[in-house]
């Protein structure tokens, strides 16, 4: 059976492959039926492999193809069987597949539409690729790939500057995180002398040899799951990427890619169980951006722009656990993450579809009349994600807020108010776009339409998926009493390092009702701000004051960037090109230039064509020869 | 009872050398292309005289076989060489090499 894993990233290829090379002869139809079906297949390949984990835990290694074979260096291509990736897999081609068949009906009139559906499916390849390599070498790969292919679909539309300014910067700022993770590797690899999982964790005693390096090896992998998970301080990309075409939002931005970074530190857990620094820079960067995203979040006015700072405040949430060591917490909040943040971008999509490209949520309002199917799902996932009993993101959402109360107060007040936070810009942004009048143009409100059924079909399933996905993790304290396992922690065991919960049930179930109680309270406070009050948010020349306007400006950190990094290198490289460029360098090869061609005009003097010239030139030199011989 | 006792190798190639001299800066110098002719047979023959002095020094006969082979190279040389001037002569009426610098480059 797990012989399977190595059919599951070749479907995707070939789709990839397939479409590029032979797409023209298709229809649009066609060539999205394809791709989907690749995704598809690869899902149910996916299934009987992710059986073979469940009673129990045992990794399997399958080898695929001979790699690299250089001393003492071996690395295959070669793929692990286990929970951790298994979970991965499952999750990134379901909703993957989800995804590429709700493309087929948003991107059905662009001309890319070949392109869009091949560069999804080389993505998803490399996606696959990433979690079920089994040495941090293949993951590098697969992490490069889809950061390529992050950056072709944020820049999918190339003919506007800006989105290819955006693809840009995402690419510059995960570059950073790279060579982090980079480095990490080679630290890894010079100390253990290998950079395979089974040597390195499953054995065991692989990064025992880190020793004092522990710390440091832990913190630039870190470094590397930053820059791809868009936390403080390289966080300013994500919300960028959102230049990119809805569904690229959903699959890449929001569900799949950006998590990458809590797969990388699940998978190494082993090293920050180990480090008690590292595991702390973890928490602090993770609760830093969970407070940062959700603040920046309440002001902003872009549909998809409010979901980015809300991806990049969840990542925090999930980084937050992972310090704690709340590593099964973590992947579990990535899996209910992906199901509301996919449906939430899906249902975001689907509403700028119905407003004809319009993304600003003061123009929007009243929707719910016009599209029944998108209003309920969407609302299924802002529930989910404020954290509301029985959708998926409460179980998650609650046992990190659990984890952060029993180990961690500072942490836990402040991931309490980052929910708070949440549970308002969701519903702000919900009533702005489904609730009061419609503000839009005429000619908006008369375009307004439900969207086919290949794009409400991935909504109803994601909206299911969102309200029951929540129970495979249910809480330990709360479960044991009622013989109802946190299936999860058990299904991951054995492969990420468990976190021990010493919480009764009577806490864990105070702290859920006072978490509802603060989110319910703040999606009132939303409701009578925006349907009671009818307040109307900021238009953009109207400047706020105070610390909205700190907010407004997204705490000033592309300003601040701009300021420290591109503005000196944009000087330096003025300069270089003024003074060596310029200078210099002209001046070397002009002088060869002119140097040869002064030496021939001097050489040419001499062919007169006078016997005599030549014969003394011939005396000359058979003299000079004798001499010198 | 020796006629000219106190002829030596160095003599010889002395006179040689002379000779050799006169016919290269006759060569360099001179206008006429008749005359630059002759000073390269000069030349030639300052050869031919260094080598039979050798040849007698080292009672050898190859020098004095090679200085056969040089006269039989020089006679046919001046037999072309003429032949070239003649034309020369005929084409350009001139056989001043300063006025033959169609070589110029």
């Amino acid at each position: 059976m797990e012989k399977l894993v190595s059919l599951i990233p070749l479907f995707p290829l070939i789709g990839f492959l397939f479409i590029t090379f032979f797409g023209k002869n298709l229809s649009k139809n066609a060539a999205g039926a394809l791709a989907t079906a690749m995704i598809g297949i690869s899902f149910i390949l996916a299934i009987p492999v992710f059986t073979t984990q469940l009673h129990g835990a045992h990794p399997v290694m399958v080898k695929v193809l001979d790699w690299i074979h250089v001393g003492s260096f071996h690395v295959d291509i070669s793929f692990v069987v286990d929970p951790l990736s298994t979970l991965y897999v499952l999750f990134i081609t379901g909703v993957g597949s989800l995804i590429h068949l709700y493309s087929i009906g948003y991107m059905h009139e662009d001309e890319g539409f070949h392109r869009f559906m091949s560069y999804l499916n080389l993505f998803v390849f490399f996606m696959l690729l990433l979690v079920l390599g089994d040495n941090l070498l293949l993951l590098f790969v697969g992490w490069e790939g889809v950061g390529v292919c992050s950056f072709m679909l944020i820049g999918f539309w190339y003919k506007d500057h800006a989105n290819n300014d955006a693809a840009k910067k995402a690419f510059v700022m995960n570059r950073v995180g790279d060579l982090g993770l980079l480095l990490g590797m080679a630290l890894i690899f010079i100390q253990c002398g290998s950079l395979r999982y089974e040597d390195l964790f499953i054995n065991g005693s692989g990064i025992a040899s880190l020793g004092k390096y522990t710390t440091l090896a832990a913190i630039l992998l870190f470094i590397g799951a930053m820059g791809k998970s868009a936390q403080f301080p390289l966080h300013t990309w994500l919300p960028d990427a959102m230049a990119g075409p809805t569904p690229v939002s959903a699959l890449i931005h929001a569900a799949t890619m950006v998590t990458a970074g809590i797969y990388l530190v699940a998978r190494c857990s082993d090293l920050y169980a180990m480090s008690e620094i590292a595991s702390s820079v973890v928490t602090w960067a993770g609760v830093i951006t969970a407070i940062l995203g959700a603040s920046i979040a309440l002001t902003q006015n872009d549909i998809k722009k409010v979901l980015a700072y809300s991806t990049v405040s969840q990542l925090g949430f999930m980084f937050a656990a992972l310090g704690m060591g709340a590593y099964t917490i973590a992947v579990f909040h990535v899996v209910t993450h992906a199901f509301f943040k996919a449906l939430l971008f899906l249902g975001s999509g689907s509403v700028i579809h119905a407003m004809g490209g319009e993304q600003d949520i003061r123009r929007m309002g009243g929707l719910k009349g016009h599209m029944k199917t998108t209003y309920w799902t969407f609302l299924v996932g802002t529930i989910a994600i404020a954290g509301i009993f029985p959708f998926a993101g409460f179980f998650s959402k609650d046992q990190i807020l659990a984890h952060a109360l029993e180990n961690n107060m500072p942490v836990f007040i402040l991931l309490m108010l980052a929910a708070a936070g949440t549970a308002f810009y969701m519903f702000r942004m919900f009533y702005l776009t489904f609730h009061g009048d419609f503000r839009g143009t005429h000619e908006q409100e008369h375009h307004l339409h439900e969207s086919p059924a290949v794009m409400t079909l991935p909504l109803i399933v994601l909206a299911i998926a969102s309200t029951v996905g929540g129970f495979m993790g249910f809480p330990h304290a709360i479960g044991e009493s009622i013989h109802f396992h946190h299936w999860l922690d058990h299904f991951l065991d054995g492969t990420v390092v468990l976190a021990h919960s010493h919480m009764s049930a009577m806490t864990e179930i105070l702290l859920a009702l006072v978490a509802m109680a603060i989110a319910g309270g703040m999606i009132y406070y939303a409701y009578t701000t925006y349907i009671v009050k009818n307040t109307m948010a900021l238009e953009d020349d109207e400047i706020p004051a105070g610390i909205h306007r700190l907010l407004w400006r997204k705490y000033a950190f592309d300003e601040l960037y701009e300021n420290i990094f591109r503005r000196p290198v944009d000087q330096l490289s003025h300069g270089i090109q003024h003074w060596i460029e310029d200078k210099a360098l002209l001046m070397m090869v002009d002088g060869t230039g002119s140097a040869a061609k002064g030496l021939g005009h001097w050489m040419k003097g001499w062919h007169n064509g006078q016997i005599l010239t030549y014969l003394i030139a011939i005396v000359v030199g058979l003299i000079a020869i004798l001499y010198f011989i | 009872m020796q006629v000219l006792p106190n002829i030596t190798i160095e003599h010889y190639l002395g006179l040689s050398a002379v000779l050799f001299c006169l016919g290269l800066f006759g060569m360099m110098f001179r206008k006429n292309a008749i005359i630059i002719f002759m000073c390269v047979e000069l030349m030639l023959n300052a050869v031919n005289l260094a080598l039979v002095a050798f040849s007698k020094i080292h009672g050898d006969t190859d020098g004095q076989i090679f200085v056969f082979f040089i006269m039989v190279v020089a006679a046919a040389e001046v037999a072309v060489g003429l032949a070239i001037l003649m034309m020369l002569y005929r084409n350009m009426h001139t056989t001043d090499t300063d006025q033959l610098n169609s070589l110029k480059g």
